[in-house]
C-alpha cells in the first residue's frame, strides 16, 4: 500500500508502523526545539520523539500507530484541522487490567478462570507487552481486550479515562490490576540524540514494527540482558551485529551468569548459536556517537567503530506513573506492593515490572497471583514459589545491572539531556533540584513527562523523580473536558 | 554606601521584583525563600501581562506596570520567552459588542489604541474560534511572559543575597526569624509571600482563590492572541461561587496554555476534575477544536485575592518597618513591576508614578474586612 510522506508517495508493507514507515523514508521523524533532526528513540510510546501530523492531525505518536493505506503524514507540525467528533465510551467489569504485557495477560486470564468479567488494556496496537510485541499471543476470548487504548486520568474514584483512535473511554472496576511494565532507561552522552541511535529494546520495537535492518550494522551497548537478546533478535532479522558493548564489569557479569536459575540457562544456549562469533566487550561504553559510526570507551581506551545505528540502553525501570498518579505507596522506585499484590490503595493491585524489574517468569507470577487474588480467591502454592525463585533472580539482575560512576560523566555541557525540550546538562548542574530545573529550564516539561529526561537526571544529579500530574499520558483536551460517570 | 538594609520575604514575581527595585534605590538587600525562585503562585500563572479596566485604580497601575514590562522585555533572557502577541476580547453576542465599544473608548481616551473587530475580522485573526460569534477587541500592546524566569532574571540582576529553603516564622520590629530560631535584621522587610502573607502579618485581608490550567504540546500559529472572553470580567469579579471562563494563550512556544477557573477559599493543590472539565468545556464552546488538541499537563495554582480586587502594597499597620507586596490575585505578573516601583519610593520617600493610594494596606482599616480576616 501507498502513503505520503511529506508529500512523497512511499510504498510499505501492511502491519507497519507509521514511526518505522517515515524512519526508512526520512532518516527522521521530527524537528527538535532547536531544529534537530530526530528519530523514535524508545519505539514504545514514551519518548515522543516520533511525533508527526497524520492526516492533519499534529503531534501523533507515530510508533504507536500502524501506518494506512491513504495515510498523509508530515514530520512537520502541520496546523490542525477541526477535530472530528471524539466518541465517549463507558464500560465496566469486575476487574480492569492496564497492561496487556505477560503480567497482564495472566492477571487477566486468573480473572476470568475465577469466573469474573476482566478489561484488559493496552496503549499497544496488539497484545504482548514489550516481550511480545509483534503479535500473536492468544487472549481468553472471554477478556474484553482494547488495543491502542492508553490510559490517562482517574476522573473519579472506580473509574479510569482511556483514549484511543476513536475518542475517550470510561472504564468502570470493583478491582484493579496495574501491570504497566518498564521502559528502558536512556543515558545521554555526546551524539544520542543522532536519530540512528536508539534505545537497545527501541531498535528491536522499531523492527518488530517494520524498520528494515537487514544488512545494517549495529553496535548494541548499554548494560543488561536485553543487549544479547536485543543481538540475537536483529542478527535473526538480517542485522550485522558489530559488537555488544556492555558497561559492567566482567566478574560481575560471570557471576550474575553462574547464578542464572536454569530455565535462563535454557535460554542462554538458544540464543548462543544466534550470537556465535559477535564480539561481547564488557567494562565498554559508547562515549560518543556521530554520523556514520560510535566511539565506545573500552577499558579505558578510545575506540571509534563505524555503524549504521547504534542500539543503546541501560536496563529498565519501572513505569509507575499511573500506580503514583492513583496514590500508591513507592519505595526505591517500584510500587510496594503485599504477599496478593496489593498495593497499599483499596482495590488497586500491581504487577510485573512497576514491583520491580524481574523478567518474564516473574511478571506471569504476579500477575496470575494479582489477577486470582483480585477475582477473590488465593494463589496456588506453585505460583507463590515461582514468585519467590524469579524474585531473587531481579535481586541479583539490580545487582549486575548497577550503573557504573564514570556514566555520570558521558555528558558534556552541552550535551541535551531532556530531549524534549533540548535543555542541556549544562544548564542543568547549575540547577538545585528537580522543581527549579522544571521551572527554569523546562527540563521535564515536555510530553514524554519526564520519562526519559527524569530518570537520567536522577542518575546523573542525584534528582528525585519528578511529580506526576494529570495527563499520566499526554491526552486530547476532550478527555479533561468530559465529566466523569460511572457505567 | 548601601542606603539602608531591606529584607524581602518571598522570591515569587512581586518578591523578585522587590528586591529589583530595591537594589536600585540603593539598599542592600537580602531575600529569603522558603521553596524556590517563582515556585508559588508564580510557578503557576499565565503570565498574560494585560492592562486592565475595571476601576481607575486598577487600570493606572496595570497600565504603569506593563509600560515597565516592555522597557524591560530588550533586557529578559529568551527563555523568559516574552511576546506581544496581544489581548482579543472576544464578544459572543451583540450585547457583549456594546462592551466592546465601551472598552474601545475606554482605552482610547486613556491613551491605548486597540481594534474593533467585526465577525468576519475575527474569524481572520483567530481562525480555530468558533464560527457565529459577534467580533471583539484587539488590544495590540498586551504581552505575555513566562514568569519564573522573569522572577528569577530580576532577582539576579538585584544582587540580592538570597537565603533560600527555611522559611520565615516571623516578621516585624525589624527582625525576621527563621524556623531554626536563627534571625535577620533589617531597616525594612518587605512582606511577599504571596498566600502565605497574611500569616507573617496577621490581619491581612487575604483570602485564597484557586485556578486550574491546562497546557497543550506545540501547535505553533494554532491561537495567535490572548483570547478572553468577555464574560471574563463577570467571572473575575463575582466575590462567591466557583467561575469559569474562557482564557487562552498562545505561548512563545507554540504551546495554548488554557484557563480560567476561579474557585474561592480553596487552597489544596489537587486538580478537581469536574472544576476542570467545567473549564475546558467553557473554553470549547469557543474553540471547539481545542478538544482534539494533545494536552501534556494540568495543575492548579491559588491566588491572593483581597476584597476589592486591587493588591495590598505599603505599610503594615503598626509597624513601620514593615511593608507588604501582596494580594495581587490574577494579575501579580502583570502589576509586579509597579509593585517594585511602589515599594521603592515608600522607601526612599520619593514621589511614584502612580499615586500609591488605592493599594496602602490601611484602606481596609475602618473595614470590617482589615483584622477579621487572616
Ligand atoms: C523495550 C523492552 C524490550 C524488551 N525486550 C525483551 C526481550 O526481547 N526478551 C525478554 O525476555 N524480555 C524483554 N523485555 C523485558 C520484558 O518485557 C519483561 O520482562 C516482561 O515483559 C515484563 O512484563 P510486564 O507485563 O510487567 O510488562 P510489559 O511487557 O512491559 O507490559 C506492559 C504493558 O503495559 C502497557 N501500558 C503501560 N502503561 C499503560 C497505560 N497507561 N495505558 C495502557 N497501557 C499501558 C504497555 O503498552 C505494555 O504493553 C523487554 C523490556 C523492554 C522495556
Ligand atoms: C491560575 C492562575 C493564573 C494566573 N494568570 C495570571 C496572568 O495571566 N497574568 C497575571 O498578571 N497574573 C496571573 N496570575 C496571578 C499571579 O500568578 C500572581 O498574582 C503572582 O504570581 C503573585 O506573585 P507573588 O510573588 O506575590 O506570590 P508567589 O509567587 O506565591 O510567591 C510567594 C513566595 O513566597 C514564598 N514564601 C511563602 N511563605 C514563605 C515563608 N514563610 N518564608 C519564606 N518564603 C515564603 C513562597 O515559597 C513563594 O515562592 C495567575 C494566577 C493563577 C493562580
Ligand atoms: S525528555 Fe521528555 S520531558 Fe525531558
Amino acid at each position: 500500500m501507498v502513503i505520503t510522506v511529506d508529500g512523497q508517495p512511499v510504498e510499505v508493507q501492511r502491519g507497519v508502523s507509521v514511526a518505522a514507515a517515515v524512519s526508512a523514508a526520512k532518516g527522521y521523524t521530527r524537528r527538535s526545539v532547536c531544529g534537530e533532526a530526530r528519530g523514535p528513540l524508545c519505539g514504545m510510546g514514551i519518548c515522543f520523539e516520533c511525533r508527526v501530523t497524520i492526516d492533519g492531525h499534529a503531534q501523533q505518536r507515530s510508533c504507536q500507530i500502524p501506518a494506512a493505506a491513504g495515510m498523509q503524514i508530515a514530520t512537520e507540525v502541520v496546523i490542525e484541522r477541526p477535530a472530528a467528533s471524539v466518541g465517549h465510551g463507558r464500560r465496566a467489569a469486575d476487574v480492569v487490567v492496564v497492561g496487556a504485557g505477560p503480567a497482564g495477560l495472566a492477571a487477566a486470564t486468573a480473572v476470568v478462570r475465577g469466573g469474573q468479567r476482566a478489561i484488559l488494556i493496552d496503549d499497544n496496537p496488539a497484545v504482548g507487552g514489550q516481550i511480545w510485541r509483534a503479535g500473536g499471543v492468544p487472549v481468553a476470548p472471554s477478556i474484553e481486550l482494547h488495543c491502542q487504548t492508553r490510559v490517562v486520568d482517574q476522573p473519579a474514584p472506580g473509574v479510569l479515562r482511556a483514549e484511543n483512535p476513536d475518542g475517550i473511554i470510561d472504564f468502570s472496576y470493583r478491582k484493579l490490576v496495574l501491570a504497566t511494565g518498564a521502559r528502558e532507561r536512556f543515558l545521554p552522552f555526546p551524539g544520542w540524540t543522532l536519530p540512528r541511535v536508539l534505545g537497545a529494546g527501541g531498535l528491536q520495537a522499531m523492527v518488530k514494527a517494520g524498520l528494515p535492518i537487514a544488512g545494517k550494522r549495529v553496535v548494541v551497548a548499554g548494560t543488561g540482558p536485553l543487549l544479547p537478546l536485543v543481538a540475537a533478535y536483529l542478527r535473526q532479522h538480517g542485522a550485522k551485529i558489530i559488537a555488544i558493548a556492555e558497561q559492567q564489569q566482567a566478574p560481575l557479569l560471570m557471576k550474575f551468569l553462574s547464578a542464572l536459575p536454569p530455565k535462563k540457562i535454557l535460554e542462554l544456549m538458544k540464543m548462543a548459536p544466534a550470537l556465535a562469533g559477535v564480539p561481547v566487550w564488557s567494562s565498554t561504553w559508547p562515549a560518543e556517537a556521530y554520523a556514520g559510526g560510535v566511539t565506545l570507551n573500552r577499558w579505558g581506551k578510545l575506540k571509534k567503530i563505524a555503524c549504521d545505528y547504534v542500539a543503546c540502553g541501560f536496563h529498565l525501570i519501572p513505569n509507575t506513573e499511573l500506580a503514583r498518579m492513583l496514590g500508591c505507596a513507592m519505595q526505591n522506585g517500584c510500587v510496594v506492593v503485599n504477599e496478593r499484590q496489593e498495593t497499599n490503595v483499596a482495590d488497586v493491585y500491581c504487577a510485573g515490572e512497576p514491583t520491580g524489574v524481574g523478567g518474564v517468569e516473574l511478571a506471569e507470577a504476579e500477575g496470575a497471583i494479582a489477577g486470582t487474588a483480585a477475582a477473590g480467591q488465593g494463589p496456588s502454592k506453585k505460583l507463590l514459589k515461582q514468585r519467590e525463585r524469579y524474585r531473587r533472580f531481579a535481586d541479583r539482575l539490580d545487582e549486575v545491572c548497577a550503573l557504573r560512576p564514570e556514566l555520570r560523566d558521558l555528558p558534556r555541557a552541552d550535551t541535551v539531556v531532556c530531549r524534549c525540550e533540548d535543555v542541556t546538562y549544562g544548564q542543568l548542574t547549575a540547577q538545585p533540584d528537580t522543581r527549579a530545573a522544571k521551572l527554569l529550564t523546562r527540563c521535564g516539561m515536555g510530553p514524554c513527562q519526564a520519562r526519559v529526561c527524569g530518570p537520567a537526571c536522577e542518575f546523573l544529579l542525584g534528582w528525585s523523580a519528578p511529580a506526576v500530574r494529570p495527563p499520566v499520558f499526554p491526552a486530547r483536551v476532550a478527555a479533561f473536558s468530559a465529566s466523569a460517570s460511572r457505567e | 554606601m548601601a542606603k539602608g538594609v531591606v529584607i524581602v520575604v518571598g522570591a515569587g514575581i512581586v518578591g523578585a521584583a522587590c528586591a529589583d527595585a530595591c537594589a536600585r534605590a540603593g539598599y542592600e538587600v537580602t531575600v529569603c525563600e522558603a521553596a524556590g525562585i517563582g515556585g508559588g503562585a508564580t510557578a503557576a500563572g499565565m503570565g498574560h501581562l494585560v492592562v486592565m479596566d475595571d476601576s481607575e485604580a486598577q487600570f493606572a497601575l496595570t497600565d504603569r506596570s506593563q509600560r515597565l514590562w516592555r522597557t524591560l522585555a530588550p533586557k529578559l533572557p529568551a527563555a523568559a520567552e516574552f511576546a506581544s502577541s496581544g489581548t482579543i476580547w472576544v464578544a459572543a453576542d451583540a450585547e457583549e459588542m456594546t462592551a466592546v465599544e465601551q472598552k474601545h473608548a475606554y482605552y482610547g481616551e486613556r491613551g491605548i489604541e486597540t481594534t474593533i473587530l467585526d465577525a468576519a475580522a475575527l474569524a481572520r485573526e483567530e481562525p480555530n474560534l468558533r464560527g457565529g460569534l459577534a467580533g471583539g477587541l484587539l488590544v495590540a500592546s498586551d504581552c505575555v511572559v513566562y514568569p519564573p524566569v522573569a522572577a528569577e532574571f530580576l532577582l539576579e540582576r538585584s544582587g540580592a543575597t538570597i537565603k533560600m529553603g527555611e522559611p520565615v516564622v516571623a516578621l516585624g520590629q525589624g527582625e525576621v526569624r527563621f524556623r531554626s530560631g536563627a534571625a535577620l535584621q533589617a531597616d525594612v522587610i518587605v512582606n511577599a509571600a504571596g498566600m502565605a502573607a497574611g500569616r507573617l502579618t496577621p490581619g491581612l485581608p487575604i483570602r485564597a482563590r484557586k485556578g486550574h490550567l491546562l497546557i497543550t504540546d506545540r501547535y505553533p500559529g494554532w491561537v495567535r492572541h490572548q483570547l478572553v472572553e468577555l464574560g471574563y470580567l463577570k467571572s473575575a469579579h463575582s466575590q462567591d461561587g466557583d467561575s469559569v471562563a474562557f482564557n487562552a494563550q498562545p505561548r512563545p512556544t507554540g504551546q495554548v496554555l488554557i484557563g480560567s477557573s476561579r474557585q474561592f477559599g480553596v487552597t489544596d493543590a489537587a486538580v478537581d476534575r469536574a472544576m476542570l472539565a467545567r473549564m475546558l468545556r467553557r473554553a470549547e464552546q469557543y474553540m471547539p477544536a481545542l478538544a482534539g488538541l494533545s494536552a501534556i499537563r494540568t495543575w492548579t495554582g491559588v491566588r491572593a485575592a483581597t476584597p476589592d480586587g486591587l493588591p495590598l502594597i505599603g505599610p503594615a499597620r503598626e509597624d513601620a518597618t514593615v511593608l507588604v507586596a501582596s494580594g495581587h490575585e490574577g494579575l501579580g505578573i502583570t502589576t509586579a513591576l509597579v509593585t517594585g516601583e511602589l515599594i521603592a519610593a515608600i522607601l526612599t520617600g520619593g514621589a511614584s508614578a502612580i499615586p500609591p493610594e488605592p493599594y496602602l494596606p490601611t484602606r481596609f482599616q475602618e473595614t470590617e474586612a482589615y483584622g477579621h480576616h487572616g
